[in-house]
């Protein structure tokens, strides 16, 4: 099963990339949007973004989603920043996870973008992701684990 | 200046510490070349032809004495004894070795220094006017709102991986000595119909392949909103740009095919998420940045006198007269003014400055300019507050270590790109270019004669020398395996900004100081009363220069 970090721990489960070739969603894998759209009644619990997509479709439906997960094809296309963001900011409360091509050195901005899961798809590297999850102990701006910008936290600390 | 407190003195001390650790996991093969690449490239460093380039952040061109001493000492012990200012204000070295590079960083956290995001993908250092707060006409003081948009763009965890390169710029006066239309952002502060100042924002302005003037998308912000917009736009351009293709990623191509309205409608959209949100500016952040902008104990200076003085010693010694007219500005305050020490003597590569020069420059600004010391983005430095009566004994000083060149704002000030000497990307050079031209045209009186002139040369489409914008524009371009000139005329960087059009067929290396001279005698047998290179060209067109200029190359 592939490894993945949760709560800043190393685990495992089945969840397996979306197949878009498919017009069924396979077992373990996670639906693509279209996939996703095309299954009535919002039986789907799950469904993998990818670049392009456009995160509004989920809008309505973000509390009927358990799992929302966000994949980056390669390391340089960071549109799931700004995805990941956007859904949290839409209210999104369940996990969001990043999947694919991304490196450690990333998952820290990924986190303070609003990710709480790690599937890297090379995953024999794991500790590595964890180490480099909170390199940082501060930060200049608002992100969905640090709403206040440091500006607002400097002044509540000047009283 | 900004002074950091004990939170951006953690980010800087931990940023180096992820770097150290990033490059020593890439030496020991822990991570790929694909992988270090943005890393390395968010932290300044280049891979170029002959050696890393290392690119040193100067936010907003501001720096002390203590600074520019720490980067003396480092162009020593870990390059070759020289310094390169940059057109975005910054300072480059040529030859620093990769796994010294984490202690360069350690170096320079130790001044309150970094170089994060000064190349890569991300939004790069804010540049403005190298006359914030001394100048005459400035409406208010672009700093404060440059080091509130420093803070929020460093190390911003959703714009690190953008379709491409994002550059900010803010002017705050009448004459716009930043190039904000030449930017990705520019922003303006300016009054609305009730006199209260807040942010005119272009948007898509660049340079580059495709030069574009920036388009209007926020005829008038409220300050407070600043931050919020900036992210709205930001988050449109992360999510629509194009990916495809580097060349058609800058944001300016995703303006000009949404079409302005669309793309201001998707701003205001991802604008209305955000508005009125924790990343609101409050009263006291603003008050609390512009406590670090205040003016220095400025001496109580009978403006008159001083300059009755001034004159009488410009008289007595026109060398130095040349140079009061030429390098020194108007300042605010009466018996001050900003003094520009010229990076463009001939035979020296435009911008670079060497440490021995640096270490003076801090002695100086520590004597004559309460301790600050300012970069250009036409690559000189500044002397911001000399008092009029100083200014005959810091030329002097400058004179005795080749600083005094009287040339700011005339044909050999040329604004140059490192070029293909020492720049990978390059098609062609650019200095021994620079350097041509600075020779053959070594006449001071020929050169005041000829009045204001910028001339821009880029080794390459990146554009890195702003060619676009040079009332004279060279570029590199590479024909067949040969380096040769592309000459365009025309172009601006002023609040009438305007990109060259091209003369015609490219030139030769050894053909570009007479294709210049050529232009310069056209100007000079057309030219009416005293108007500039540019005023003339805006009333006669191209033509009659590319007549001579082709007629003497058959």
């Amino acid at each position: 099963m592939p490894k993945l970090i949760k709560q800043d721990t190393i685990c495992s489960d089945d969840w397996l990339a979306a197949d878009a070739a498919s017009d069924q969603v396979a077992q373990h894998h996670f639906p693509t949007l279209p996939q996703w759209r095309a299954a009535t009644g919002r039986t789907l619990r799950t469904v993998q973004l990818q670049p392009g997509d456009v995160v509004a479709e989920l809008a309505d439906a973000l509390d009927t989603l358990d799992i929302i997960a966000v994949d980056f094809p390669v390391l340089t296309d960071g549109r799931g920043f700004s995805y990941a963001r956007d859904l949290r900011e839409r209210g999104y409360r369940g996990e969001l996870r990043a999947t694919g091509h991304f490196m450690p050195d990333q998952v820290h901005y990924l986190r303070r973008c609003g990710f709480d899961a790690f599937q890297p798809a090379d995953d024999s590297r794991i500790e590595e992701y964890l180490r480099q999850s909170r390199v940082f102990s501060e930060q200049y701006q608002a992100s969905v684990d640090q709403p206040l910008p440091l500006f607002r936290r400097r002044e509540a600390q000047a009283g | 200046m900004y002074i950091y407190d004990q939170y951006d003195q953690r980010i800087v001390d931990e940023r180096v510490a992820q770097f150290r650790d990033q490059t020593r996991r890439y030496l020991a093969g822990e991570l790929s070349d694909a992988e270090f690449l943005p890393l390395r490239l968010q932290n300044g460093l280049y891979v170029q032809r002959l050696a890393p380039m290392l690119r040193i952040a100067v936010p907003y061109g501001l720096l002390s004495s203590a600074q520019v001493r720490k980067l003396a000492h480092i162009t020593r012990h870990y390059d070759k004894g020289y310094a390169h200012v940059s057109t975005r204000q910054n300072i480059q070295l040529n030859w620093p070795v990769l796994e010294e590079v984490p202690d360069i960083l350690a170096e320079l956290a130790s001044v309150q220094m970094h170089a994060i995001q000064t190349s890569g993908n991300c939004i790069r250092n804010t540049t403005t006017d190298q006359f914030a707060g001394v100048a005459a006409d400035e409406r208010e003081d672009p700093r404060p709102w440059c080091e509130i948009i420093r803070q929020w763009s460093t190390l911003h965890p959703e714009f690190a991986f953008l379709p491409r390169k994002f550059k900010i710029a803010v002017c705050a006066s009448e004459q716009d000595r930043a190039a904000i239309h030449a930017h990705d952002i520019g922003v303006e502060l300016l009054p609305n119909a009730a006199g209260e100042l807040g942010f005119k924002v272009l948007v898509g302005g660049g340079l580059g392949r495709t030069p574009v003037i920036g388009s209007v998308v926020c005829e008038w912000l409220e300050k407070r909103h600043l931050l919020t917009y900036l992210e709205a736009i930001l988050r449109v351009y992360n999510q629509h740009g194009r990916r495809d293709n580097k060349y058609k990623a800058r944001i300016k191509i995703l303006v000009k095919a949404m079409g302005v309205e669309a793309f201001r409608d998707a701003v205001e959209a991802e604008w209305a998420q955000l508005r009125d949100g924790p990343s609101t500016l409050t009263e006291d952040e603003v008050t609390r940045a512009k406590s670090f902008f205040t003016s220095p104990p400025y001496a109580d200076i009978d403006g008159k006198d001083a300059g009755e003085a001034l004159a009488a010693r410009a008289a007595a010694d026109p060398i130095f007269g040349n140079w009061l007219t030429r390098n020194t500005h108007p300042h605010r305050v009466p018996g001050y003014r900003a003094v520009t020490i010229s990076l463009k003597a001939t035979g020296i590569a435009p911008g670079d400055i060497t440490d021995r020069q640096l270490d003076l420059l801090a002695d100086l600004a520590d004597s004559y300019s309460f301790g600050e010391l300012r970069t250009t983005h036409q690559q000189n430095m500044v002397l911001a507050d000399v008092e009029e009566t100083a200014l005959y004994s810091l030329w002097q000083r400058l004179q005795k270590a080749g600083l005094a060149t009287a040339n700011i704002g005339y044909l050999t000030d040329l604004i140059c790109c490192p070029g293909g000497d020492y720049c990978s990307l390059a098609n062609a050079k650019s200095i021994p270019v620079a350097e041509a031209i600075q020779a053959r045209f070594e006449d001071l009186d020929y050169l005041y004669d000829l009045g204001p002139l910028e001339l821009n040369i880029s080794g390459c489409m990146n554009a890195c020398g702003h060619h676009h914008i040079g009332h004279i524009g060279i570029l590199g371009v590479d024909k067949k395996g040969a380096e040769f000139y592309q000459v365009s005329l025309g172009g601006s960087q002023s609040k009438d900004a305007a990109i060259g059009k091209i003369l015609g067929p490219s030139f030769s290396q050894d053909a570009i100081p007479d294709v210049v001279e050529n232009l310069l005698a056209t100007f000079v047998s057309l030219r009416q009363g005293d108007e500039t290179f540019l005023q003339t060209y805006n009333r006669v067109g191209i033509e009659p220069f590319k007549e001579r200029v082709y007629a003497k190359a058959d």
